[in-house]
């Protein structure tokens, strides 16, 4: 592995019109990387996949993925690019394998090679035995697999997974981080949209955290916690209507205090010091939470609102 | 900023082997329900052939050819059967399966992550189209030559032309696809379609309208299809049929580019 990054954005910019979707990022993706985008919806999160899968062309800025040019060499660049993309586009008219086998006959994979890497994706994804069957009955975590396997099917050197678990239940999520964490292992480069921060903590090495179309911080998961918040938070809910009352009170408390609509959260070293001092100021809130600090909280800090809505 | 550059020579053989492999996945998709669907495509102008061609034939009596030869008036309609349903075979598959796979099935989303571009979309989208429309002209044909209305030659002849109507209005069908919002336009499409197969020198000779009638007639993609069909069918015309080749071919080429460009504008959003 050379050190050339296998994807590099400079000052990347898509306009839609009068909208800026992605207003001038800097980006660089290196082997064997896990790679992530964080934000909310609307971040720019998608049009920045898509521009990387070679299937809208960048309104200005540089972008070289693999050393080529994406508006010039798009079919080499998705020759080798596995697409995961946010929506299931499979073919409901094929059954499960032969999404898989018609998918790496665009690809130029020979028929033989095709039906073996098929059943072997399968089984990668658990779908073995729905093999036979039509895409339509499989469930969201089914289909969100099989679309995986699919992205797969020639052997990419990246893989590209925009929301690779929205809309999935907790049980078909795990299976999904699961299977992609494998990936991982195997070595091979994933890059991924989330709004999910514990999505982006458990698969990925590093990532960078969107808003409005720009980058407001990059790191690892622990160093951009590190960077931008404290090591604890507590989280204080008041029986009261309003929360706003109380967060006057709580002032000085640790490094920061948050007010969101149901609930305050007190950014501190030390949890358990903290609770103990809000006792003692005489306040006696409904529900007291000690936790570790999270992506979220990097992201309130940063942006001053949640990421899921 | 994407314009669409025809292409180049040496990516060919690349090209057409994508495009082939979009042409493959509609045939992994032939599915028992869809023959049943195939089968009216062939049964129709058959329909015509008898009722019009055959029954209203016998009131008419034999017809006169512009190069003078007689023939009996089913002989003059089966040639222009065979063109029409080239056309509607090829405008069913191109207009209103790709509007489906583009627009509801969100088919190409799919296609166009991988190393396939919208031109061979297009291209294999109308390869498959041609597999379709060409099994019914040759069985249409084969109809023909059983009936005496054809000899076996110049059926073989008239084989080719019967294909070239489908590129044509398959490339046609295709670029009008993607202009269409939604399928209530495909009203629109048929009536004008259904115009086309009533006036375009199918059941009368064009030479029958008033002149201005007759000109725009003859310059529709429909009659110019017929023309060379039952030129080549009944040996007549001489060689008006190069002008017909080239009208289609031209037709072919600007359909495909159309479709090509507007679906590249619409899938690489």
């Amino acid at each position: 592995m050379t050190g050339e990054p296998l994807i590099r954005a400079r000052g990347l910019v898509k306009r839609f019109g009068d909208f800026t979707a992605v207003d001038g990022i800097d980006v660089e993706v290196r082997a064997g990387e896990a790679f992530g985008f964080l934000g909310p919806n609307g971040a720019g999160k998608s049009s920045t996949m898509r521009m990387v899968g070679c299937i809208s062309p960048p309104s200005g800025g540089e972008l070289r993925i693999l050393g080529m040019d994406p508006v010039r060499d798009g079919p080499a660049i998705r020759a080798r690019l596995g697409v995961c993309p946010q929506l299931d586009n499979l073919d409901p008219e094929l059954t499960v394998r032969e999404n898989l086998t018609t998918y790496a006959r665009y690809f130029g994979i020979p028929r033989r090679v095709a039906r073996e890497r098929a059943a072997e994706l399968l089984d990668f994804v658990q779908l073995g035995e729905r093999a036979d069957s039509r895409v339509d009955p499989l469930s969201g975590g089914m289909k969100r697999r099989l679309t995986i396997a699919r992205a797969l099917v020639n052997e990419p050197d990246i893989v590209l997974l925009d929301e690779p678990t929205t809309g999935l239940d907790p049980q078909a999520r795990h299976l999904v981080w699961e299977r992609l964490f494998r990936l991982k292992q195997q070595g091979v480069t994933l890059v991924l949209t989330t709004h999910y921060m514990d999505e982006a903590e458990q698969l990925c090495d590093r990532l960078v955290v969107m808003d409005g179309g720009r980058i407001v911080a990059e790191g690892s998961p622990r160093e951009l916690i590190e960077r931008h918040s404290t090591r604890e938070v507590v989280e204080l809910r008041f029986a009261a209507e309003s929360q706003e009352a109380f967060a006057g009170k709580l002032a000085g408390l640790g490094e920061r205090v948050e007010v969101l609509p149901d609930r305050v959260l007190l950014y501190v070293a030390d949890g358990d010091a903290a609770v103990a001092e809000v006792a003692a100021l005489g306040l006696t809130p409904a529900t007291v939470l000690v936790r570790r600090s999270s992506l979220e909280d990097v992201f309130l800090q940063l942006t001053g609102r949640t990421l899921v809505d | 900023m994407l314009t669409l550059v025809l292409p180049r020579l040496v990516g060919v053989p690349a090209a057409s082997r994508r495009a082939a492999s979009v042409t493959e996945r509609n045939v992994a998709a032939l599915k028992p329900v869809y023959w049943l669907l195939l089968a009216s495509g062939f049964v129709e102008p058959l329909l015509y052939l008898f009722s019009i061609g055959v029954g209203v034939g016998a009131l008419v009596g034999d017809l006169t050819l512009p190069g003078g030869q007689v023939v009996t008036y089913a002989a003059f309609v089966a040639p222009a059967m065979l063109a029409s349903s080239a056309m509607t075979g090829a405008l069913a598959e191109t207009s209103f399966n790709l509007f489906g796979k583009m627009k509801y099935m969100r088919l190409y989303d799919g296609v166009i992550a991988t190393p396939v571009r919208p031109f061979e979309i297009a291209l294999g989208e109308l390869g498959w189209a041609m597999v379709r429309g060409g099994a019914y002209s040759a069985a249409f044909l084969l109809v023909m030559v059983a009936m005496g209305l054809t000899g076996a030659v110049r059926a073989l002849v008239a084989f080719p032309a019967a294909v070239l109507v489908g590129f044509a209005f398959g490339a046609l069908g295709m670029a009008l696809a993607t202009f269409l919002r939604s399928w209530q336009d495909f009203d629109l499409l048929a009536s004008v379609q259904f115009a086309l197969f009533l006036f375009s020198g199918t059941f009368v000779p064009a030479t029958t309208y008033p002149a201005a009638l007759r000109w725009l007639v003859e310059v529709t993609p429909l009659y110019r299809s017929v023309h060379l069909v039952r030129g080549v069918a009944l040996a007549d015309g001489g060689w008006s049929w190069l002008l017909d080749v080239a009208y289609l071919l031209v037709a072919t080429g600007l359909g495909l580019l159309v479709a090509a460009r507007r679906m590249e504008r619409l899938l690489y959003r």
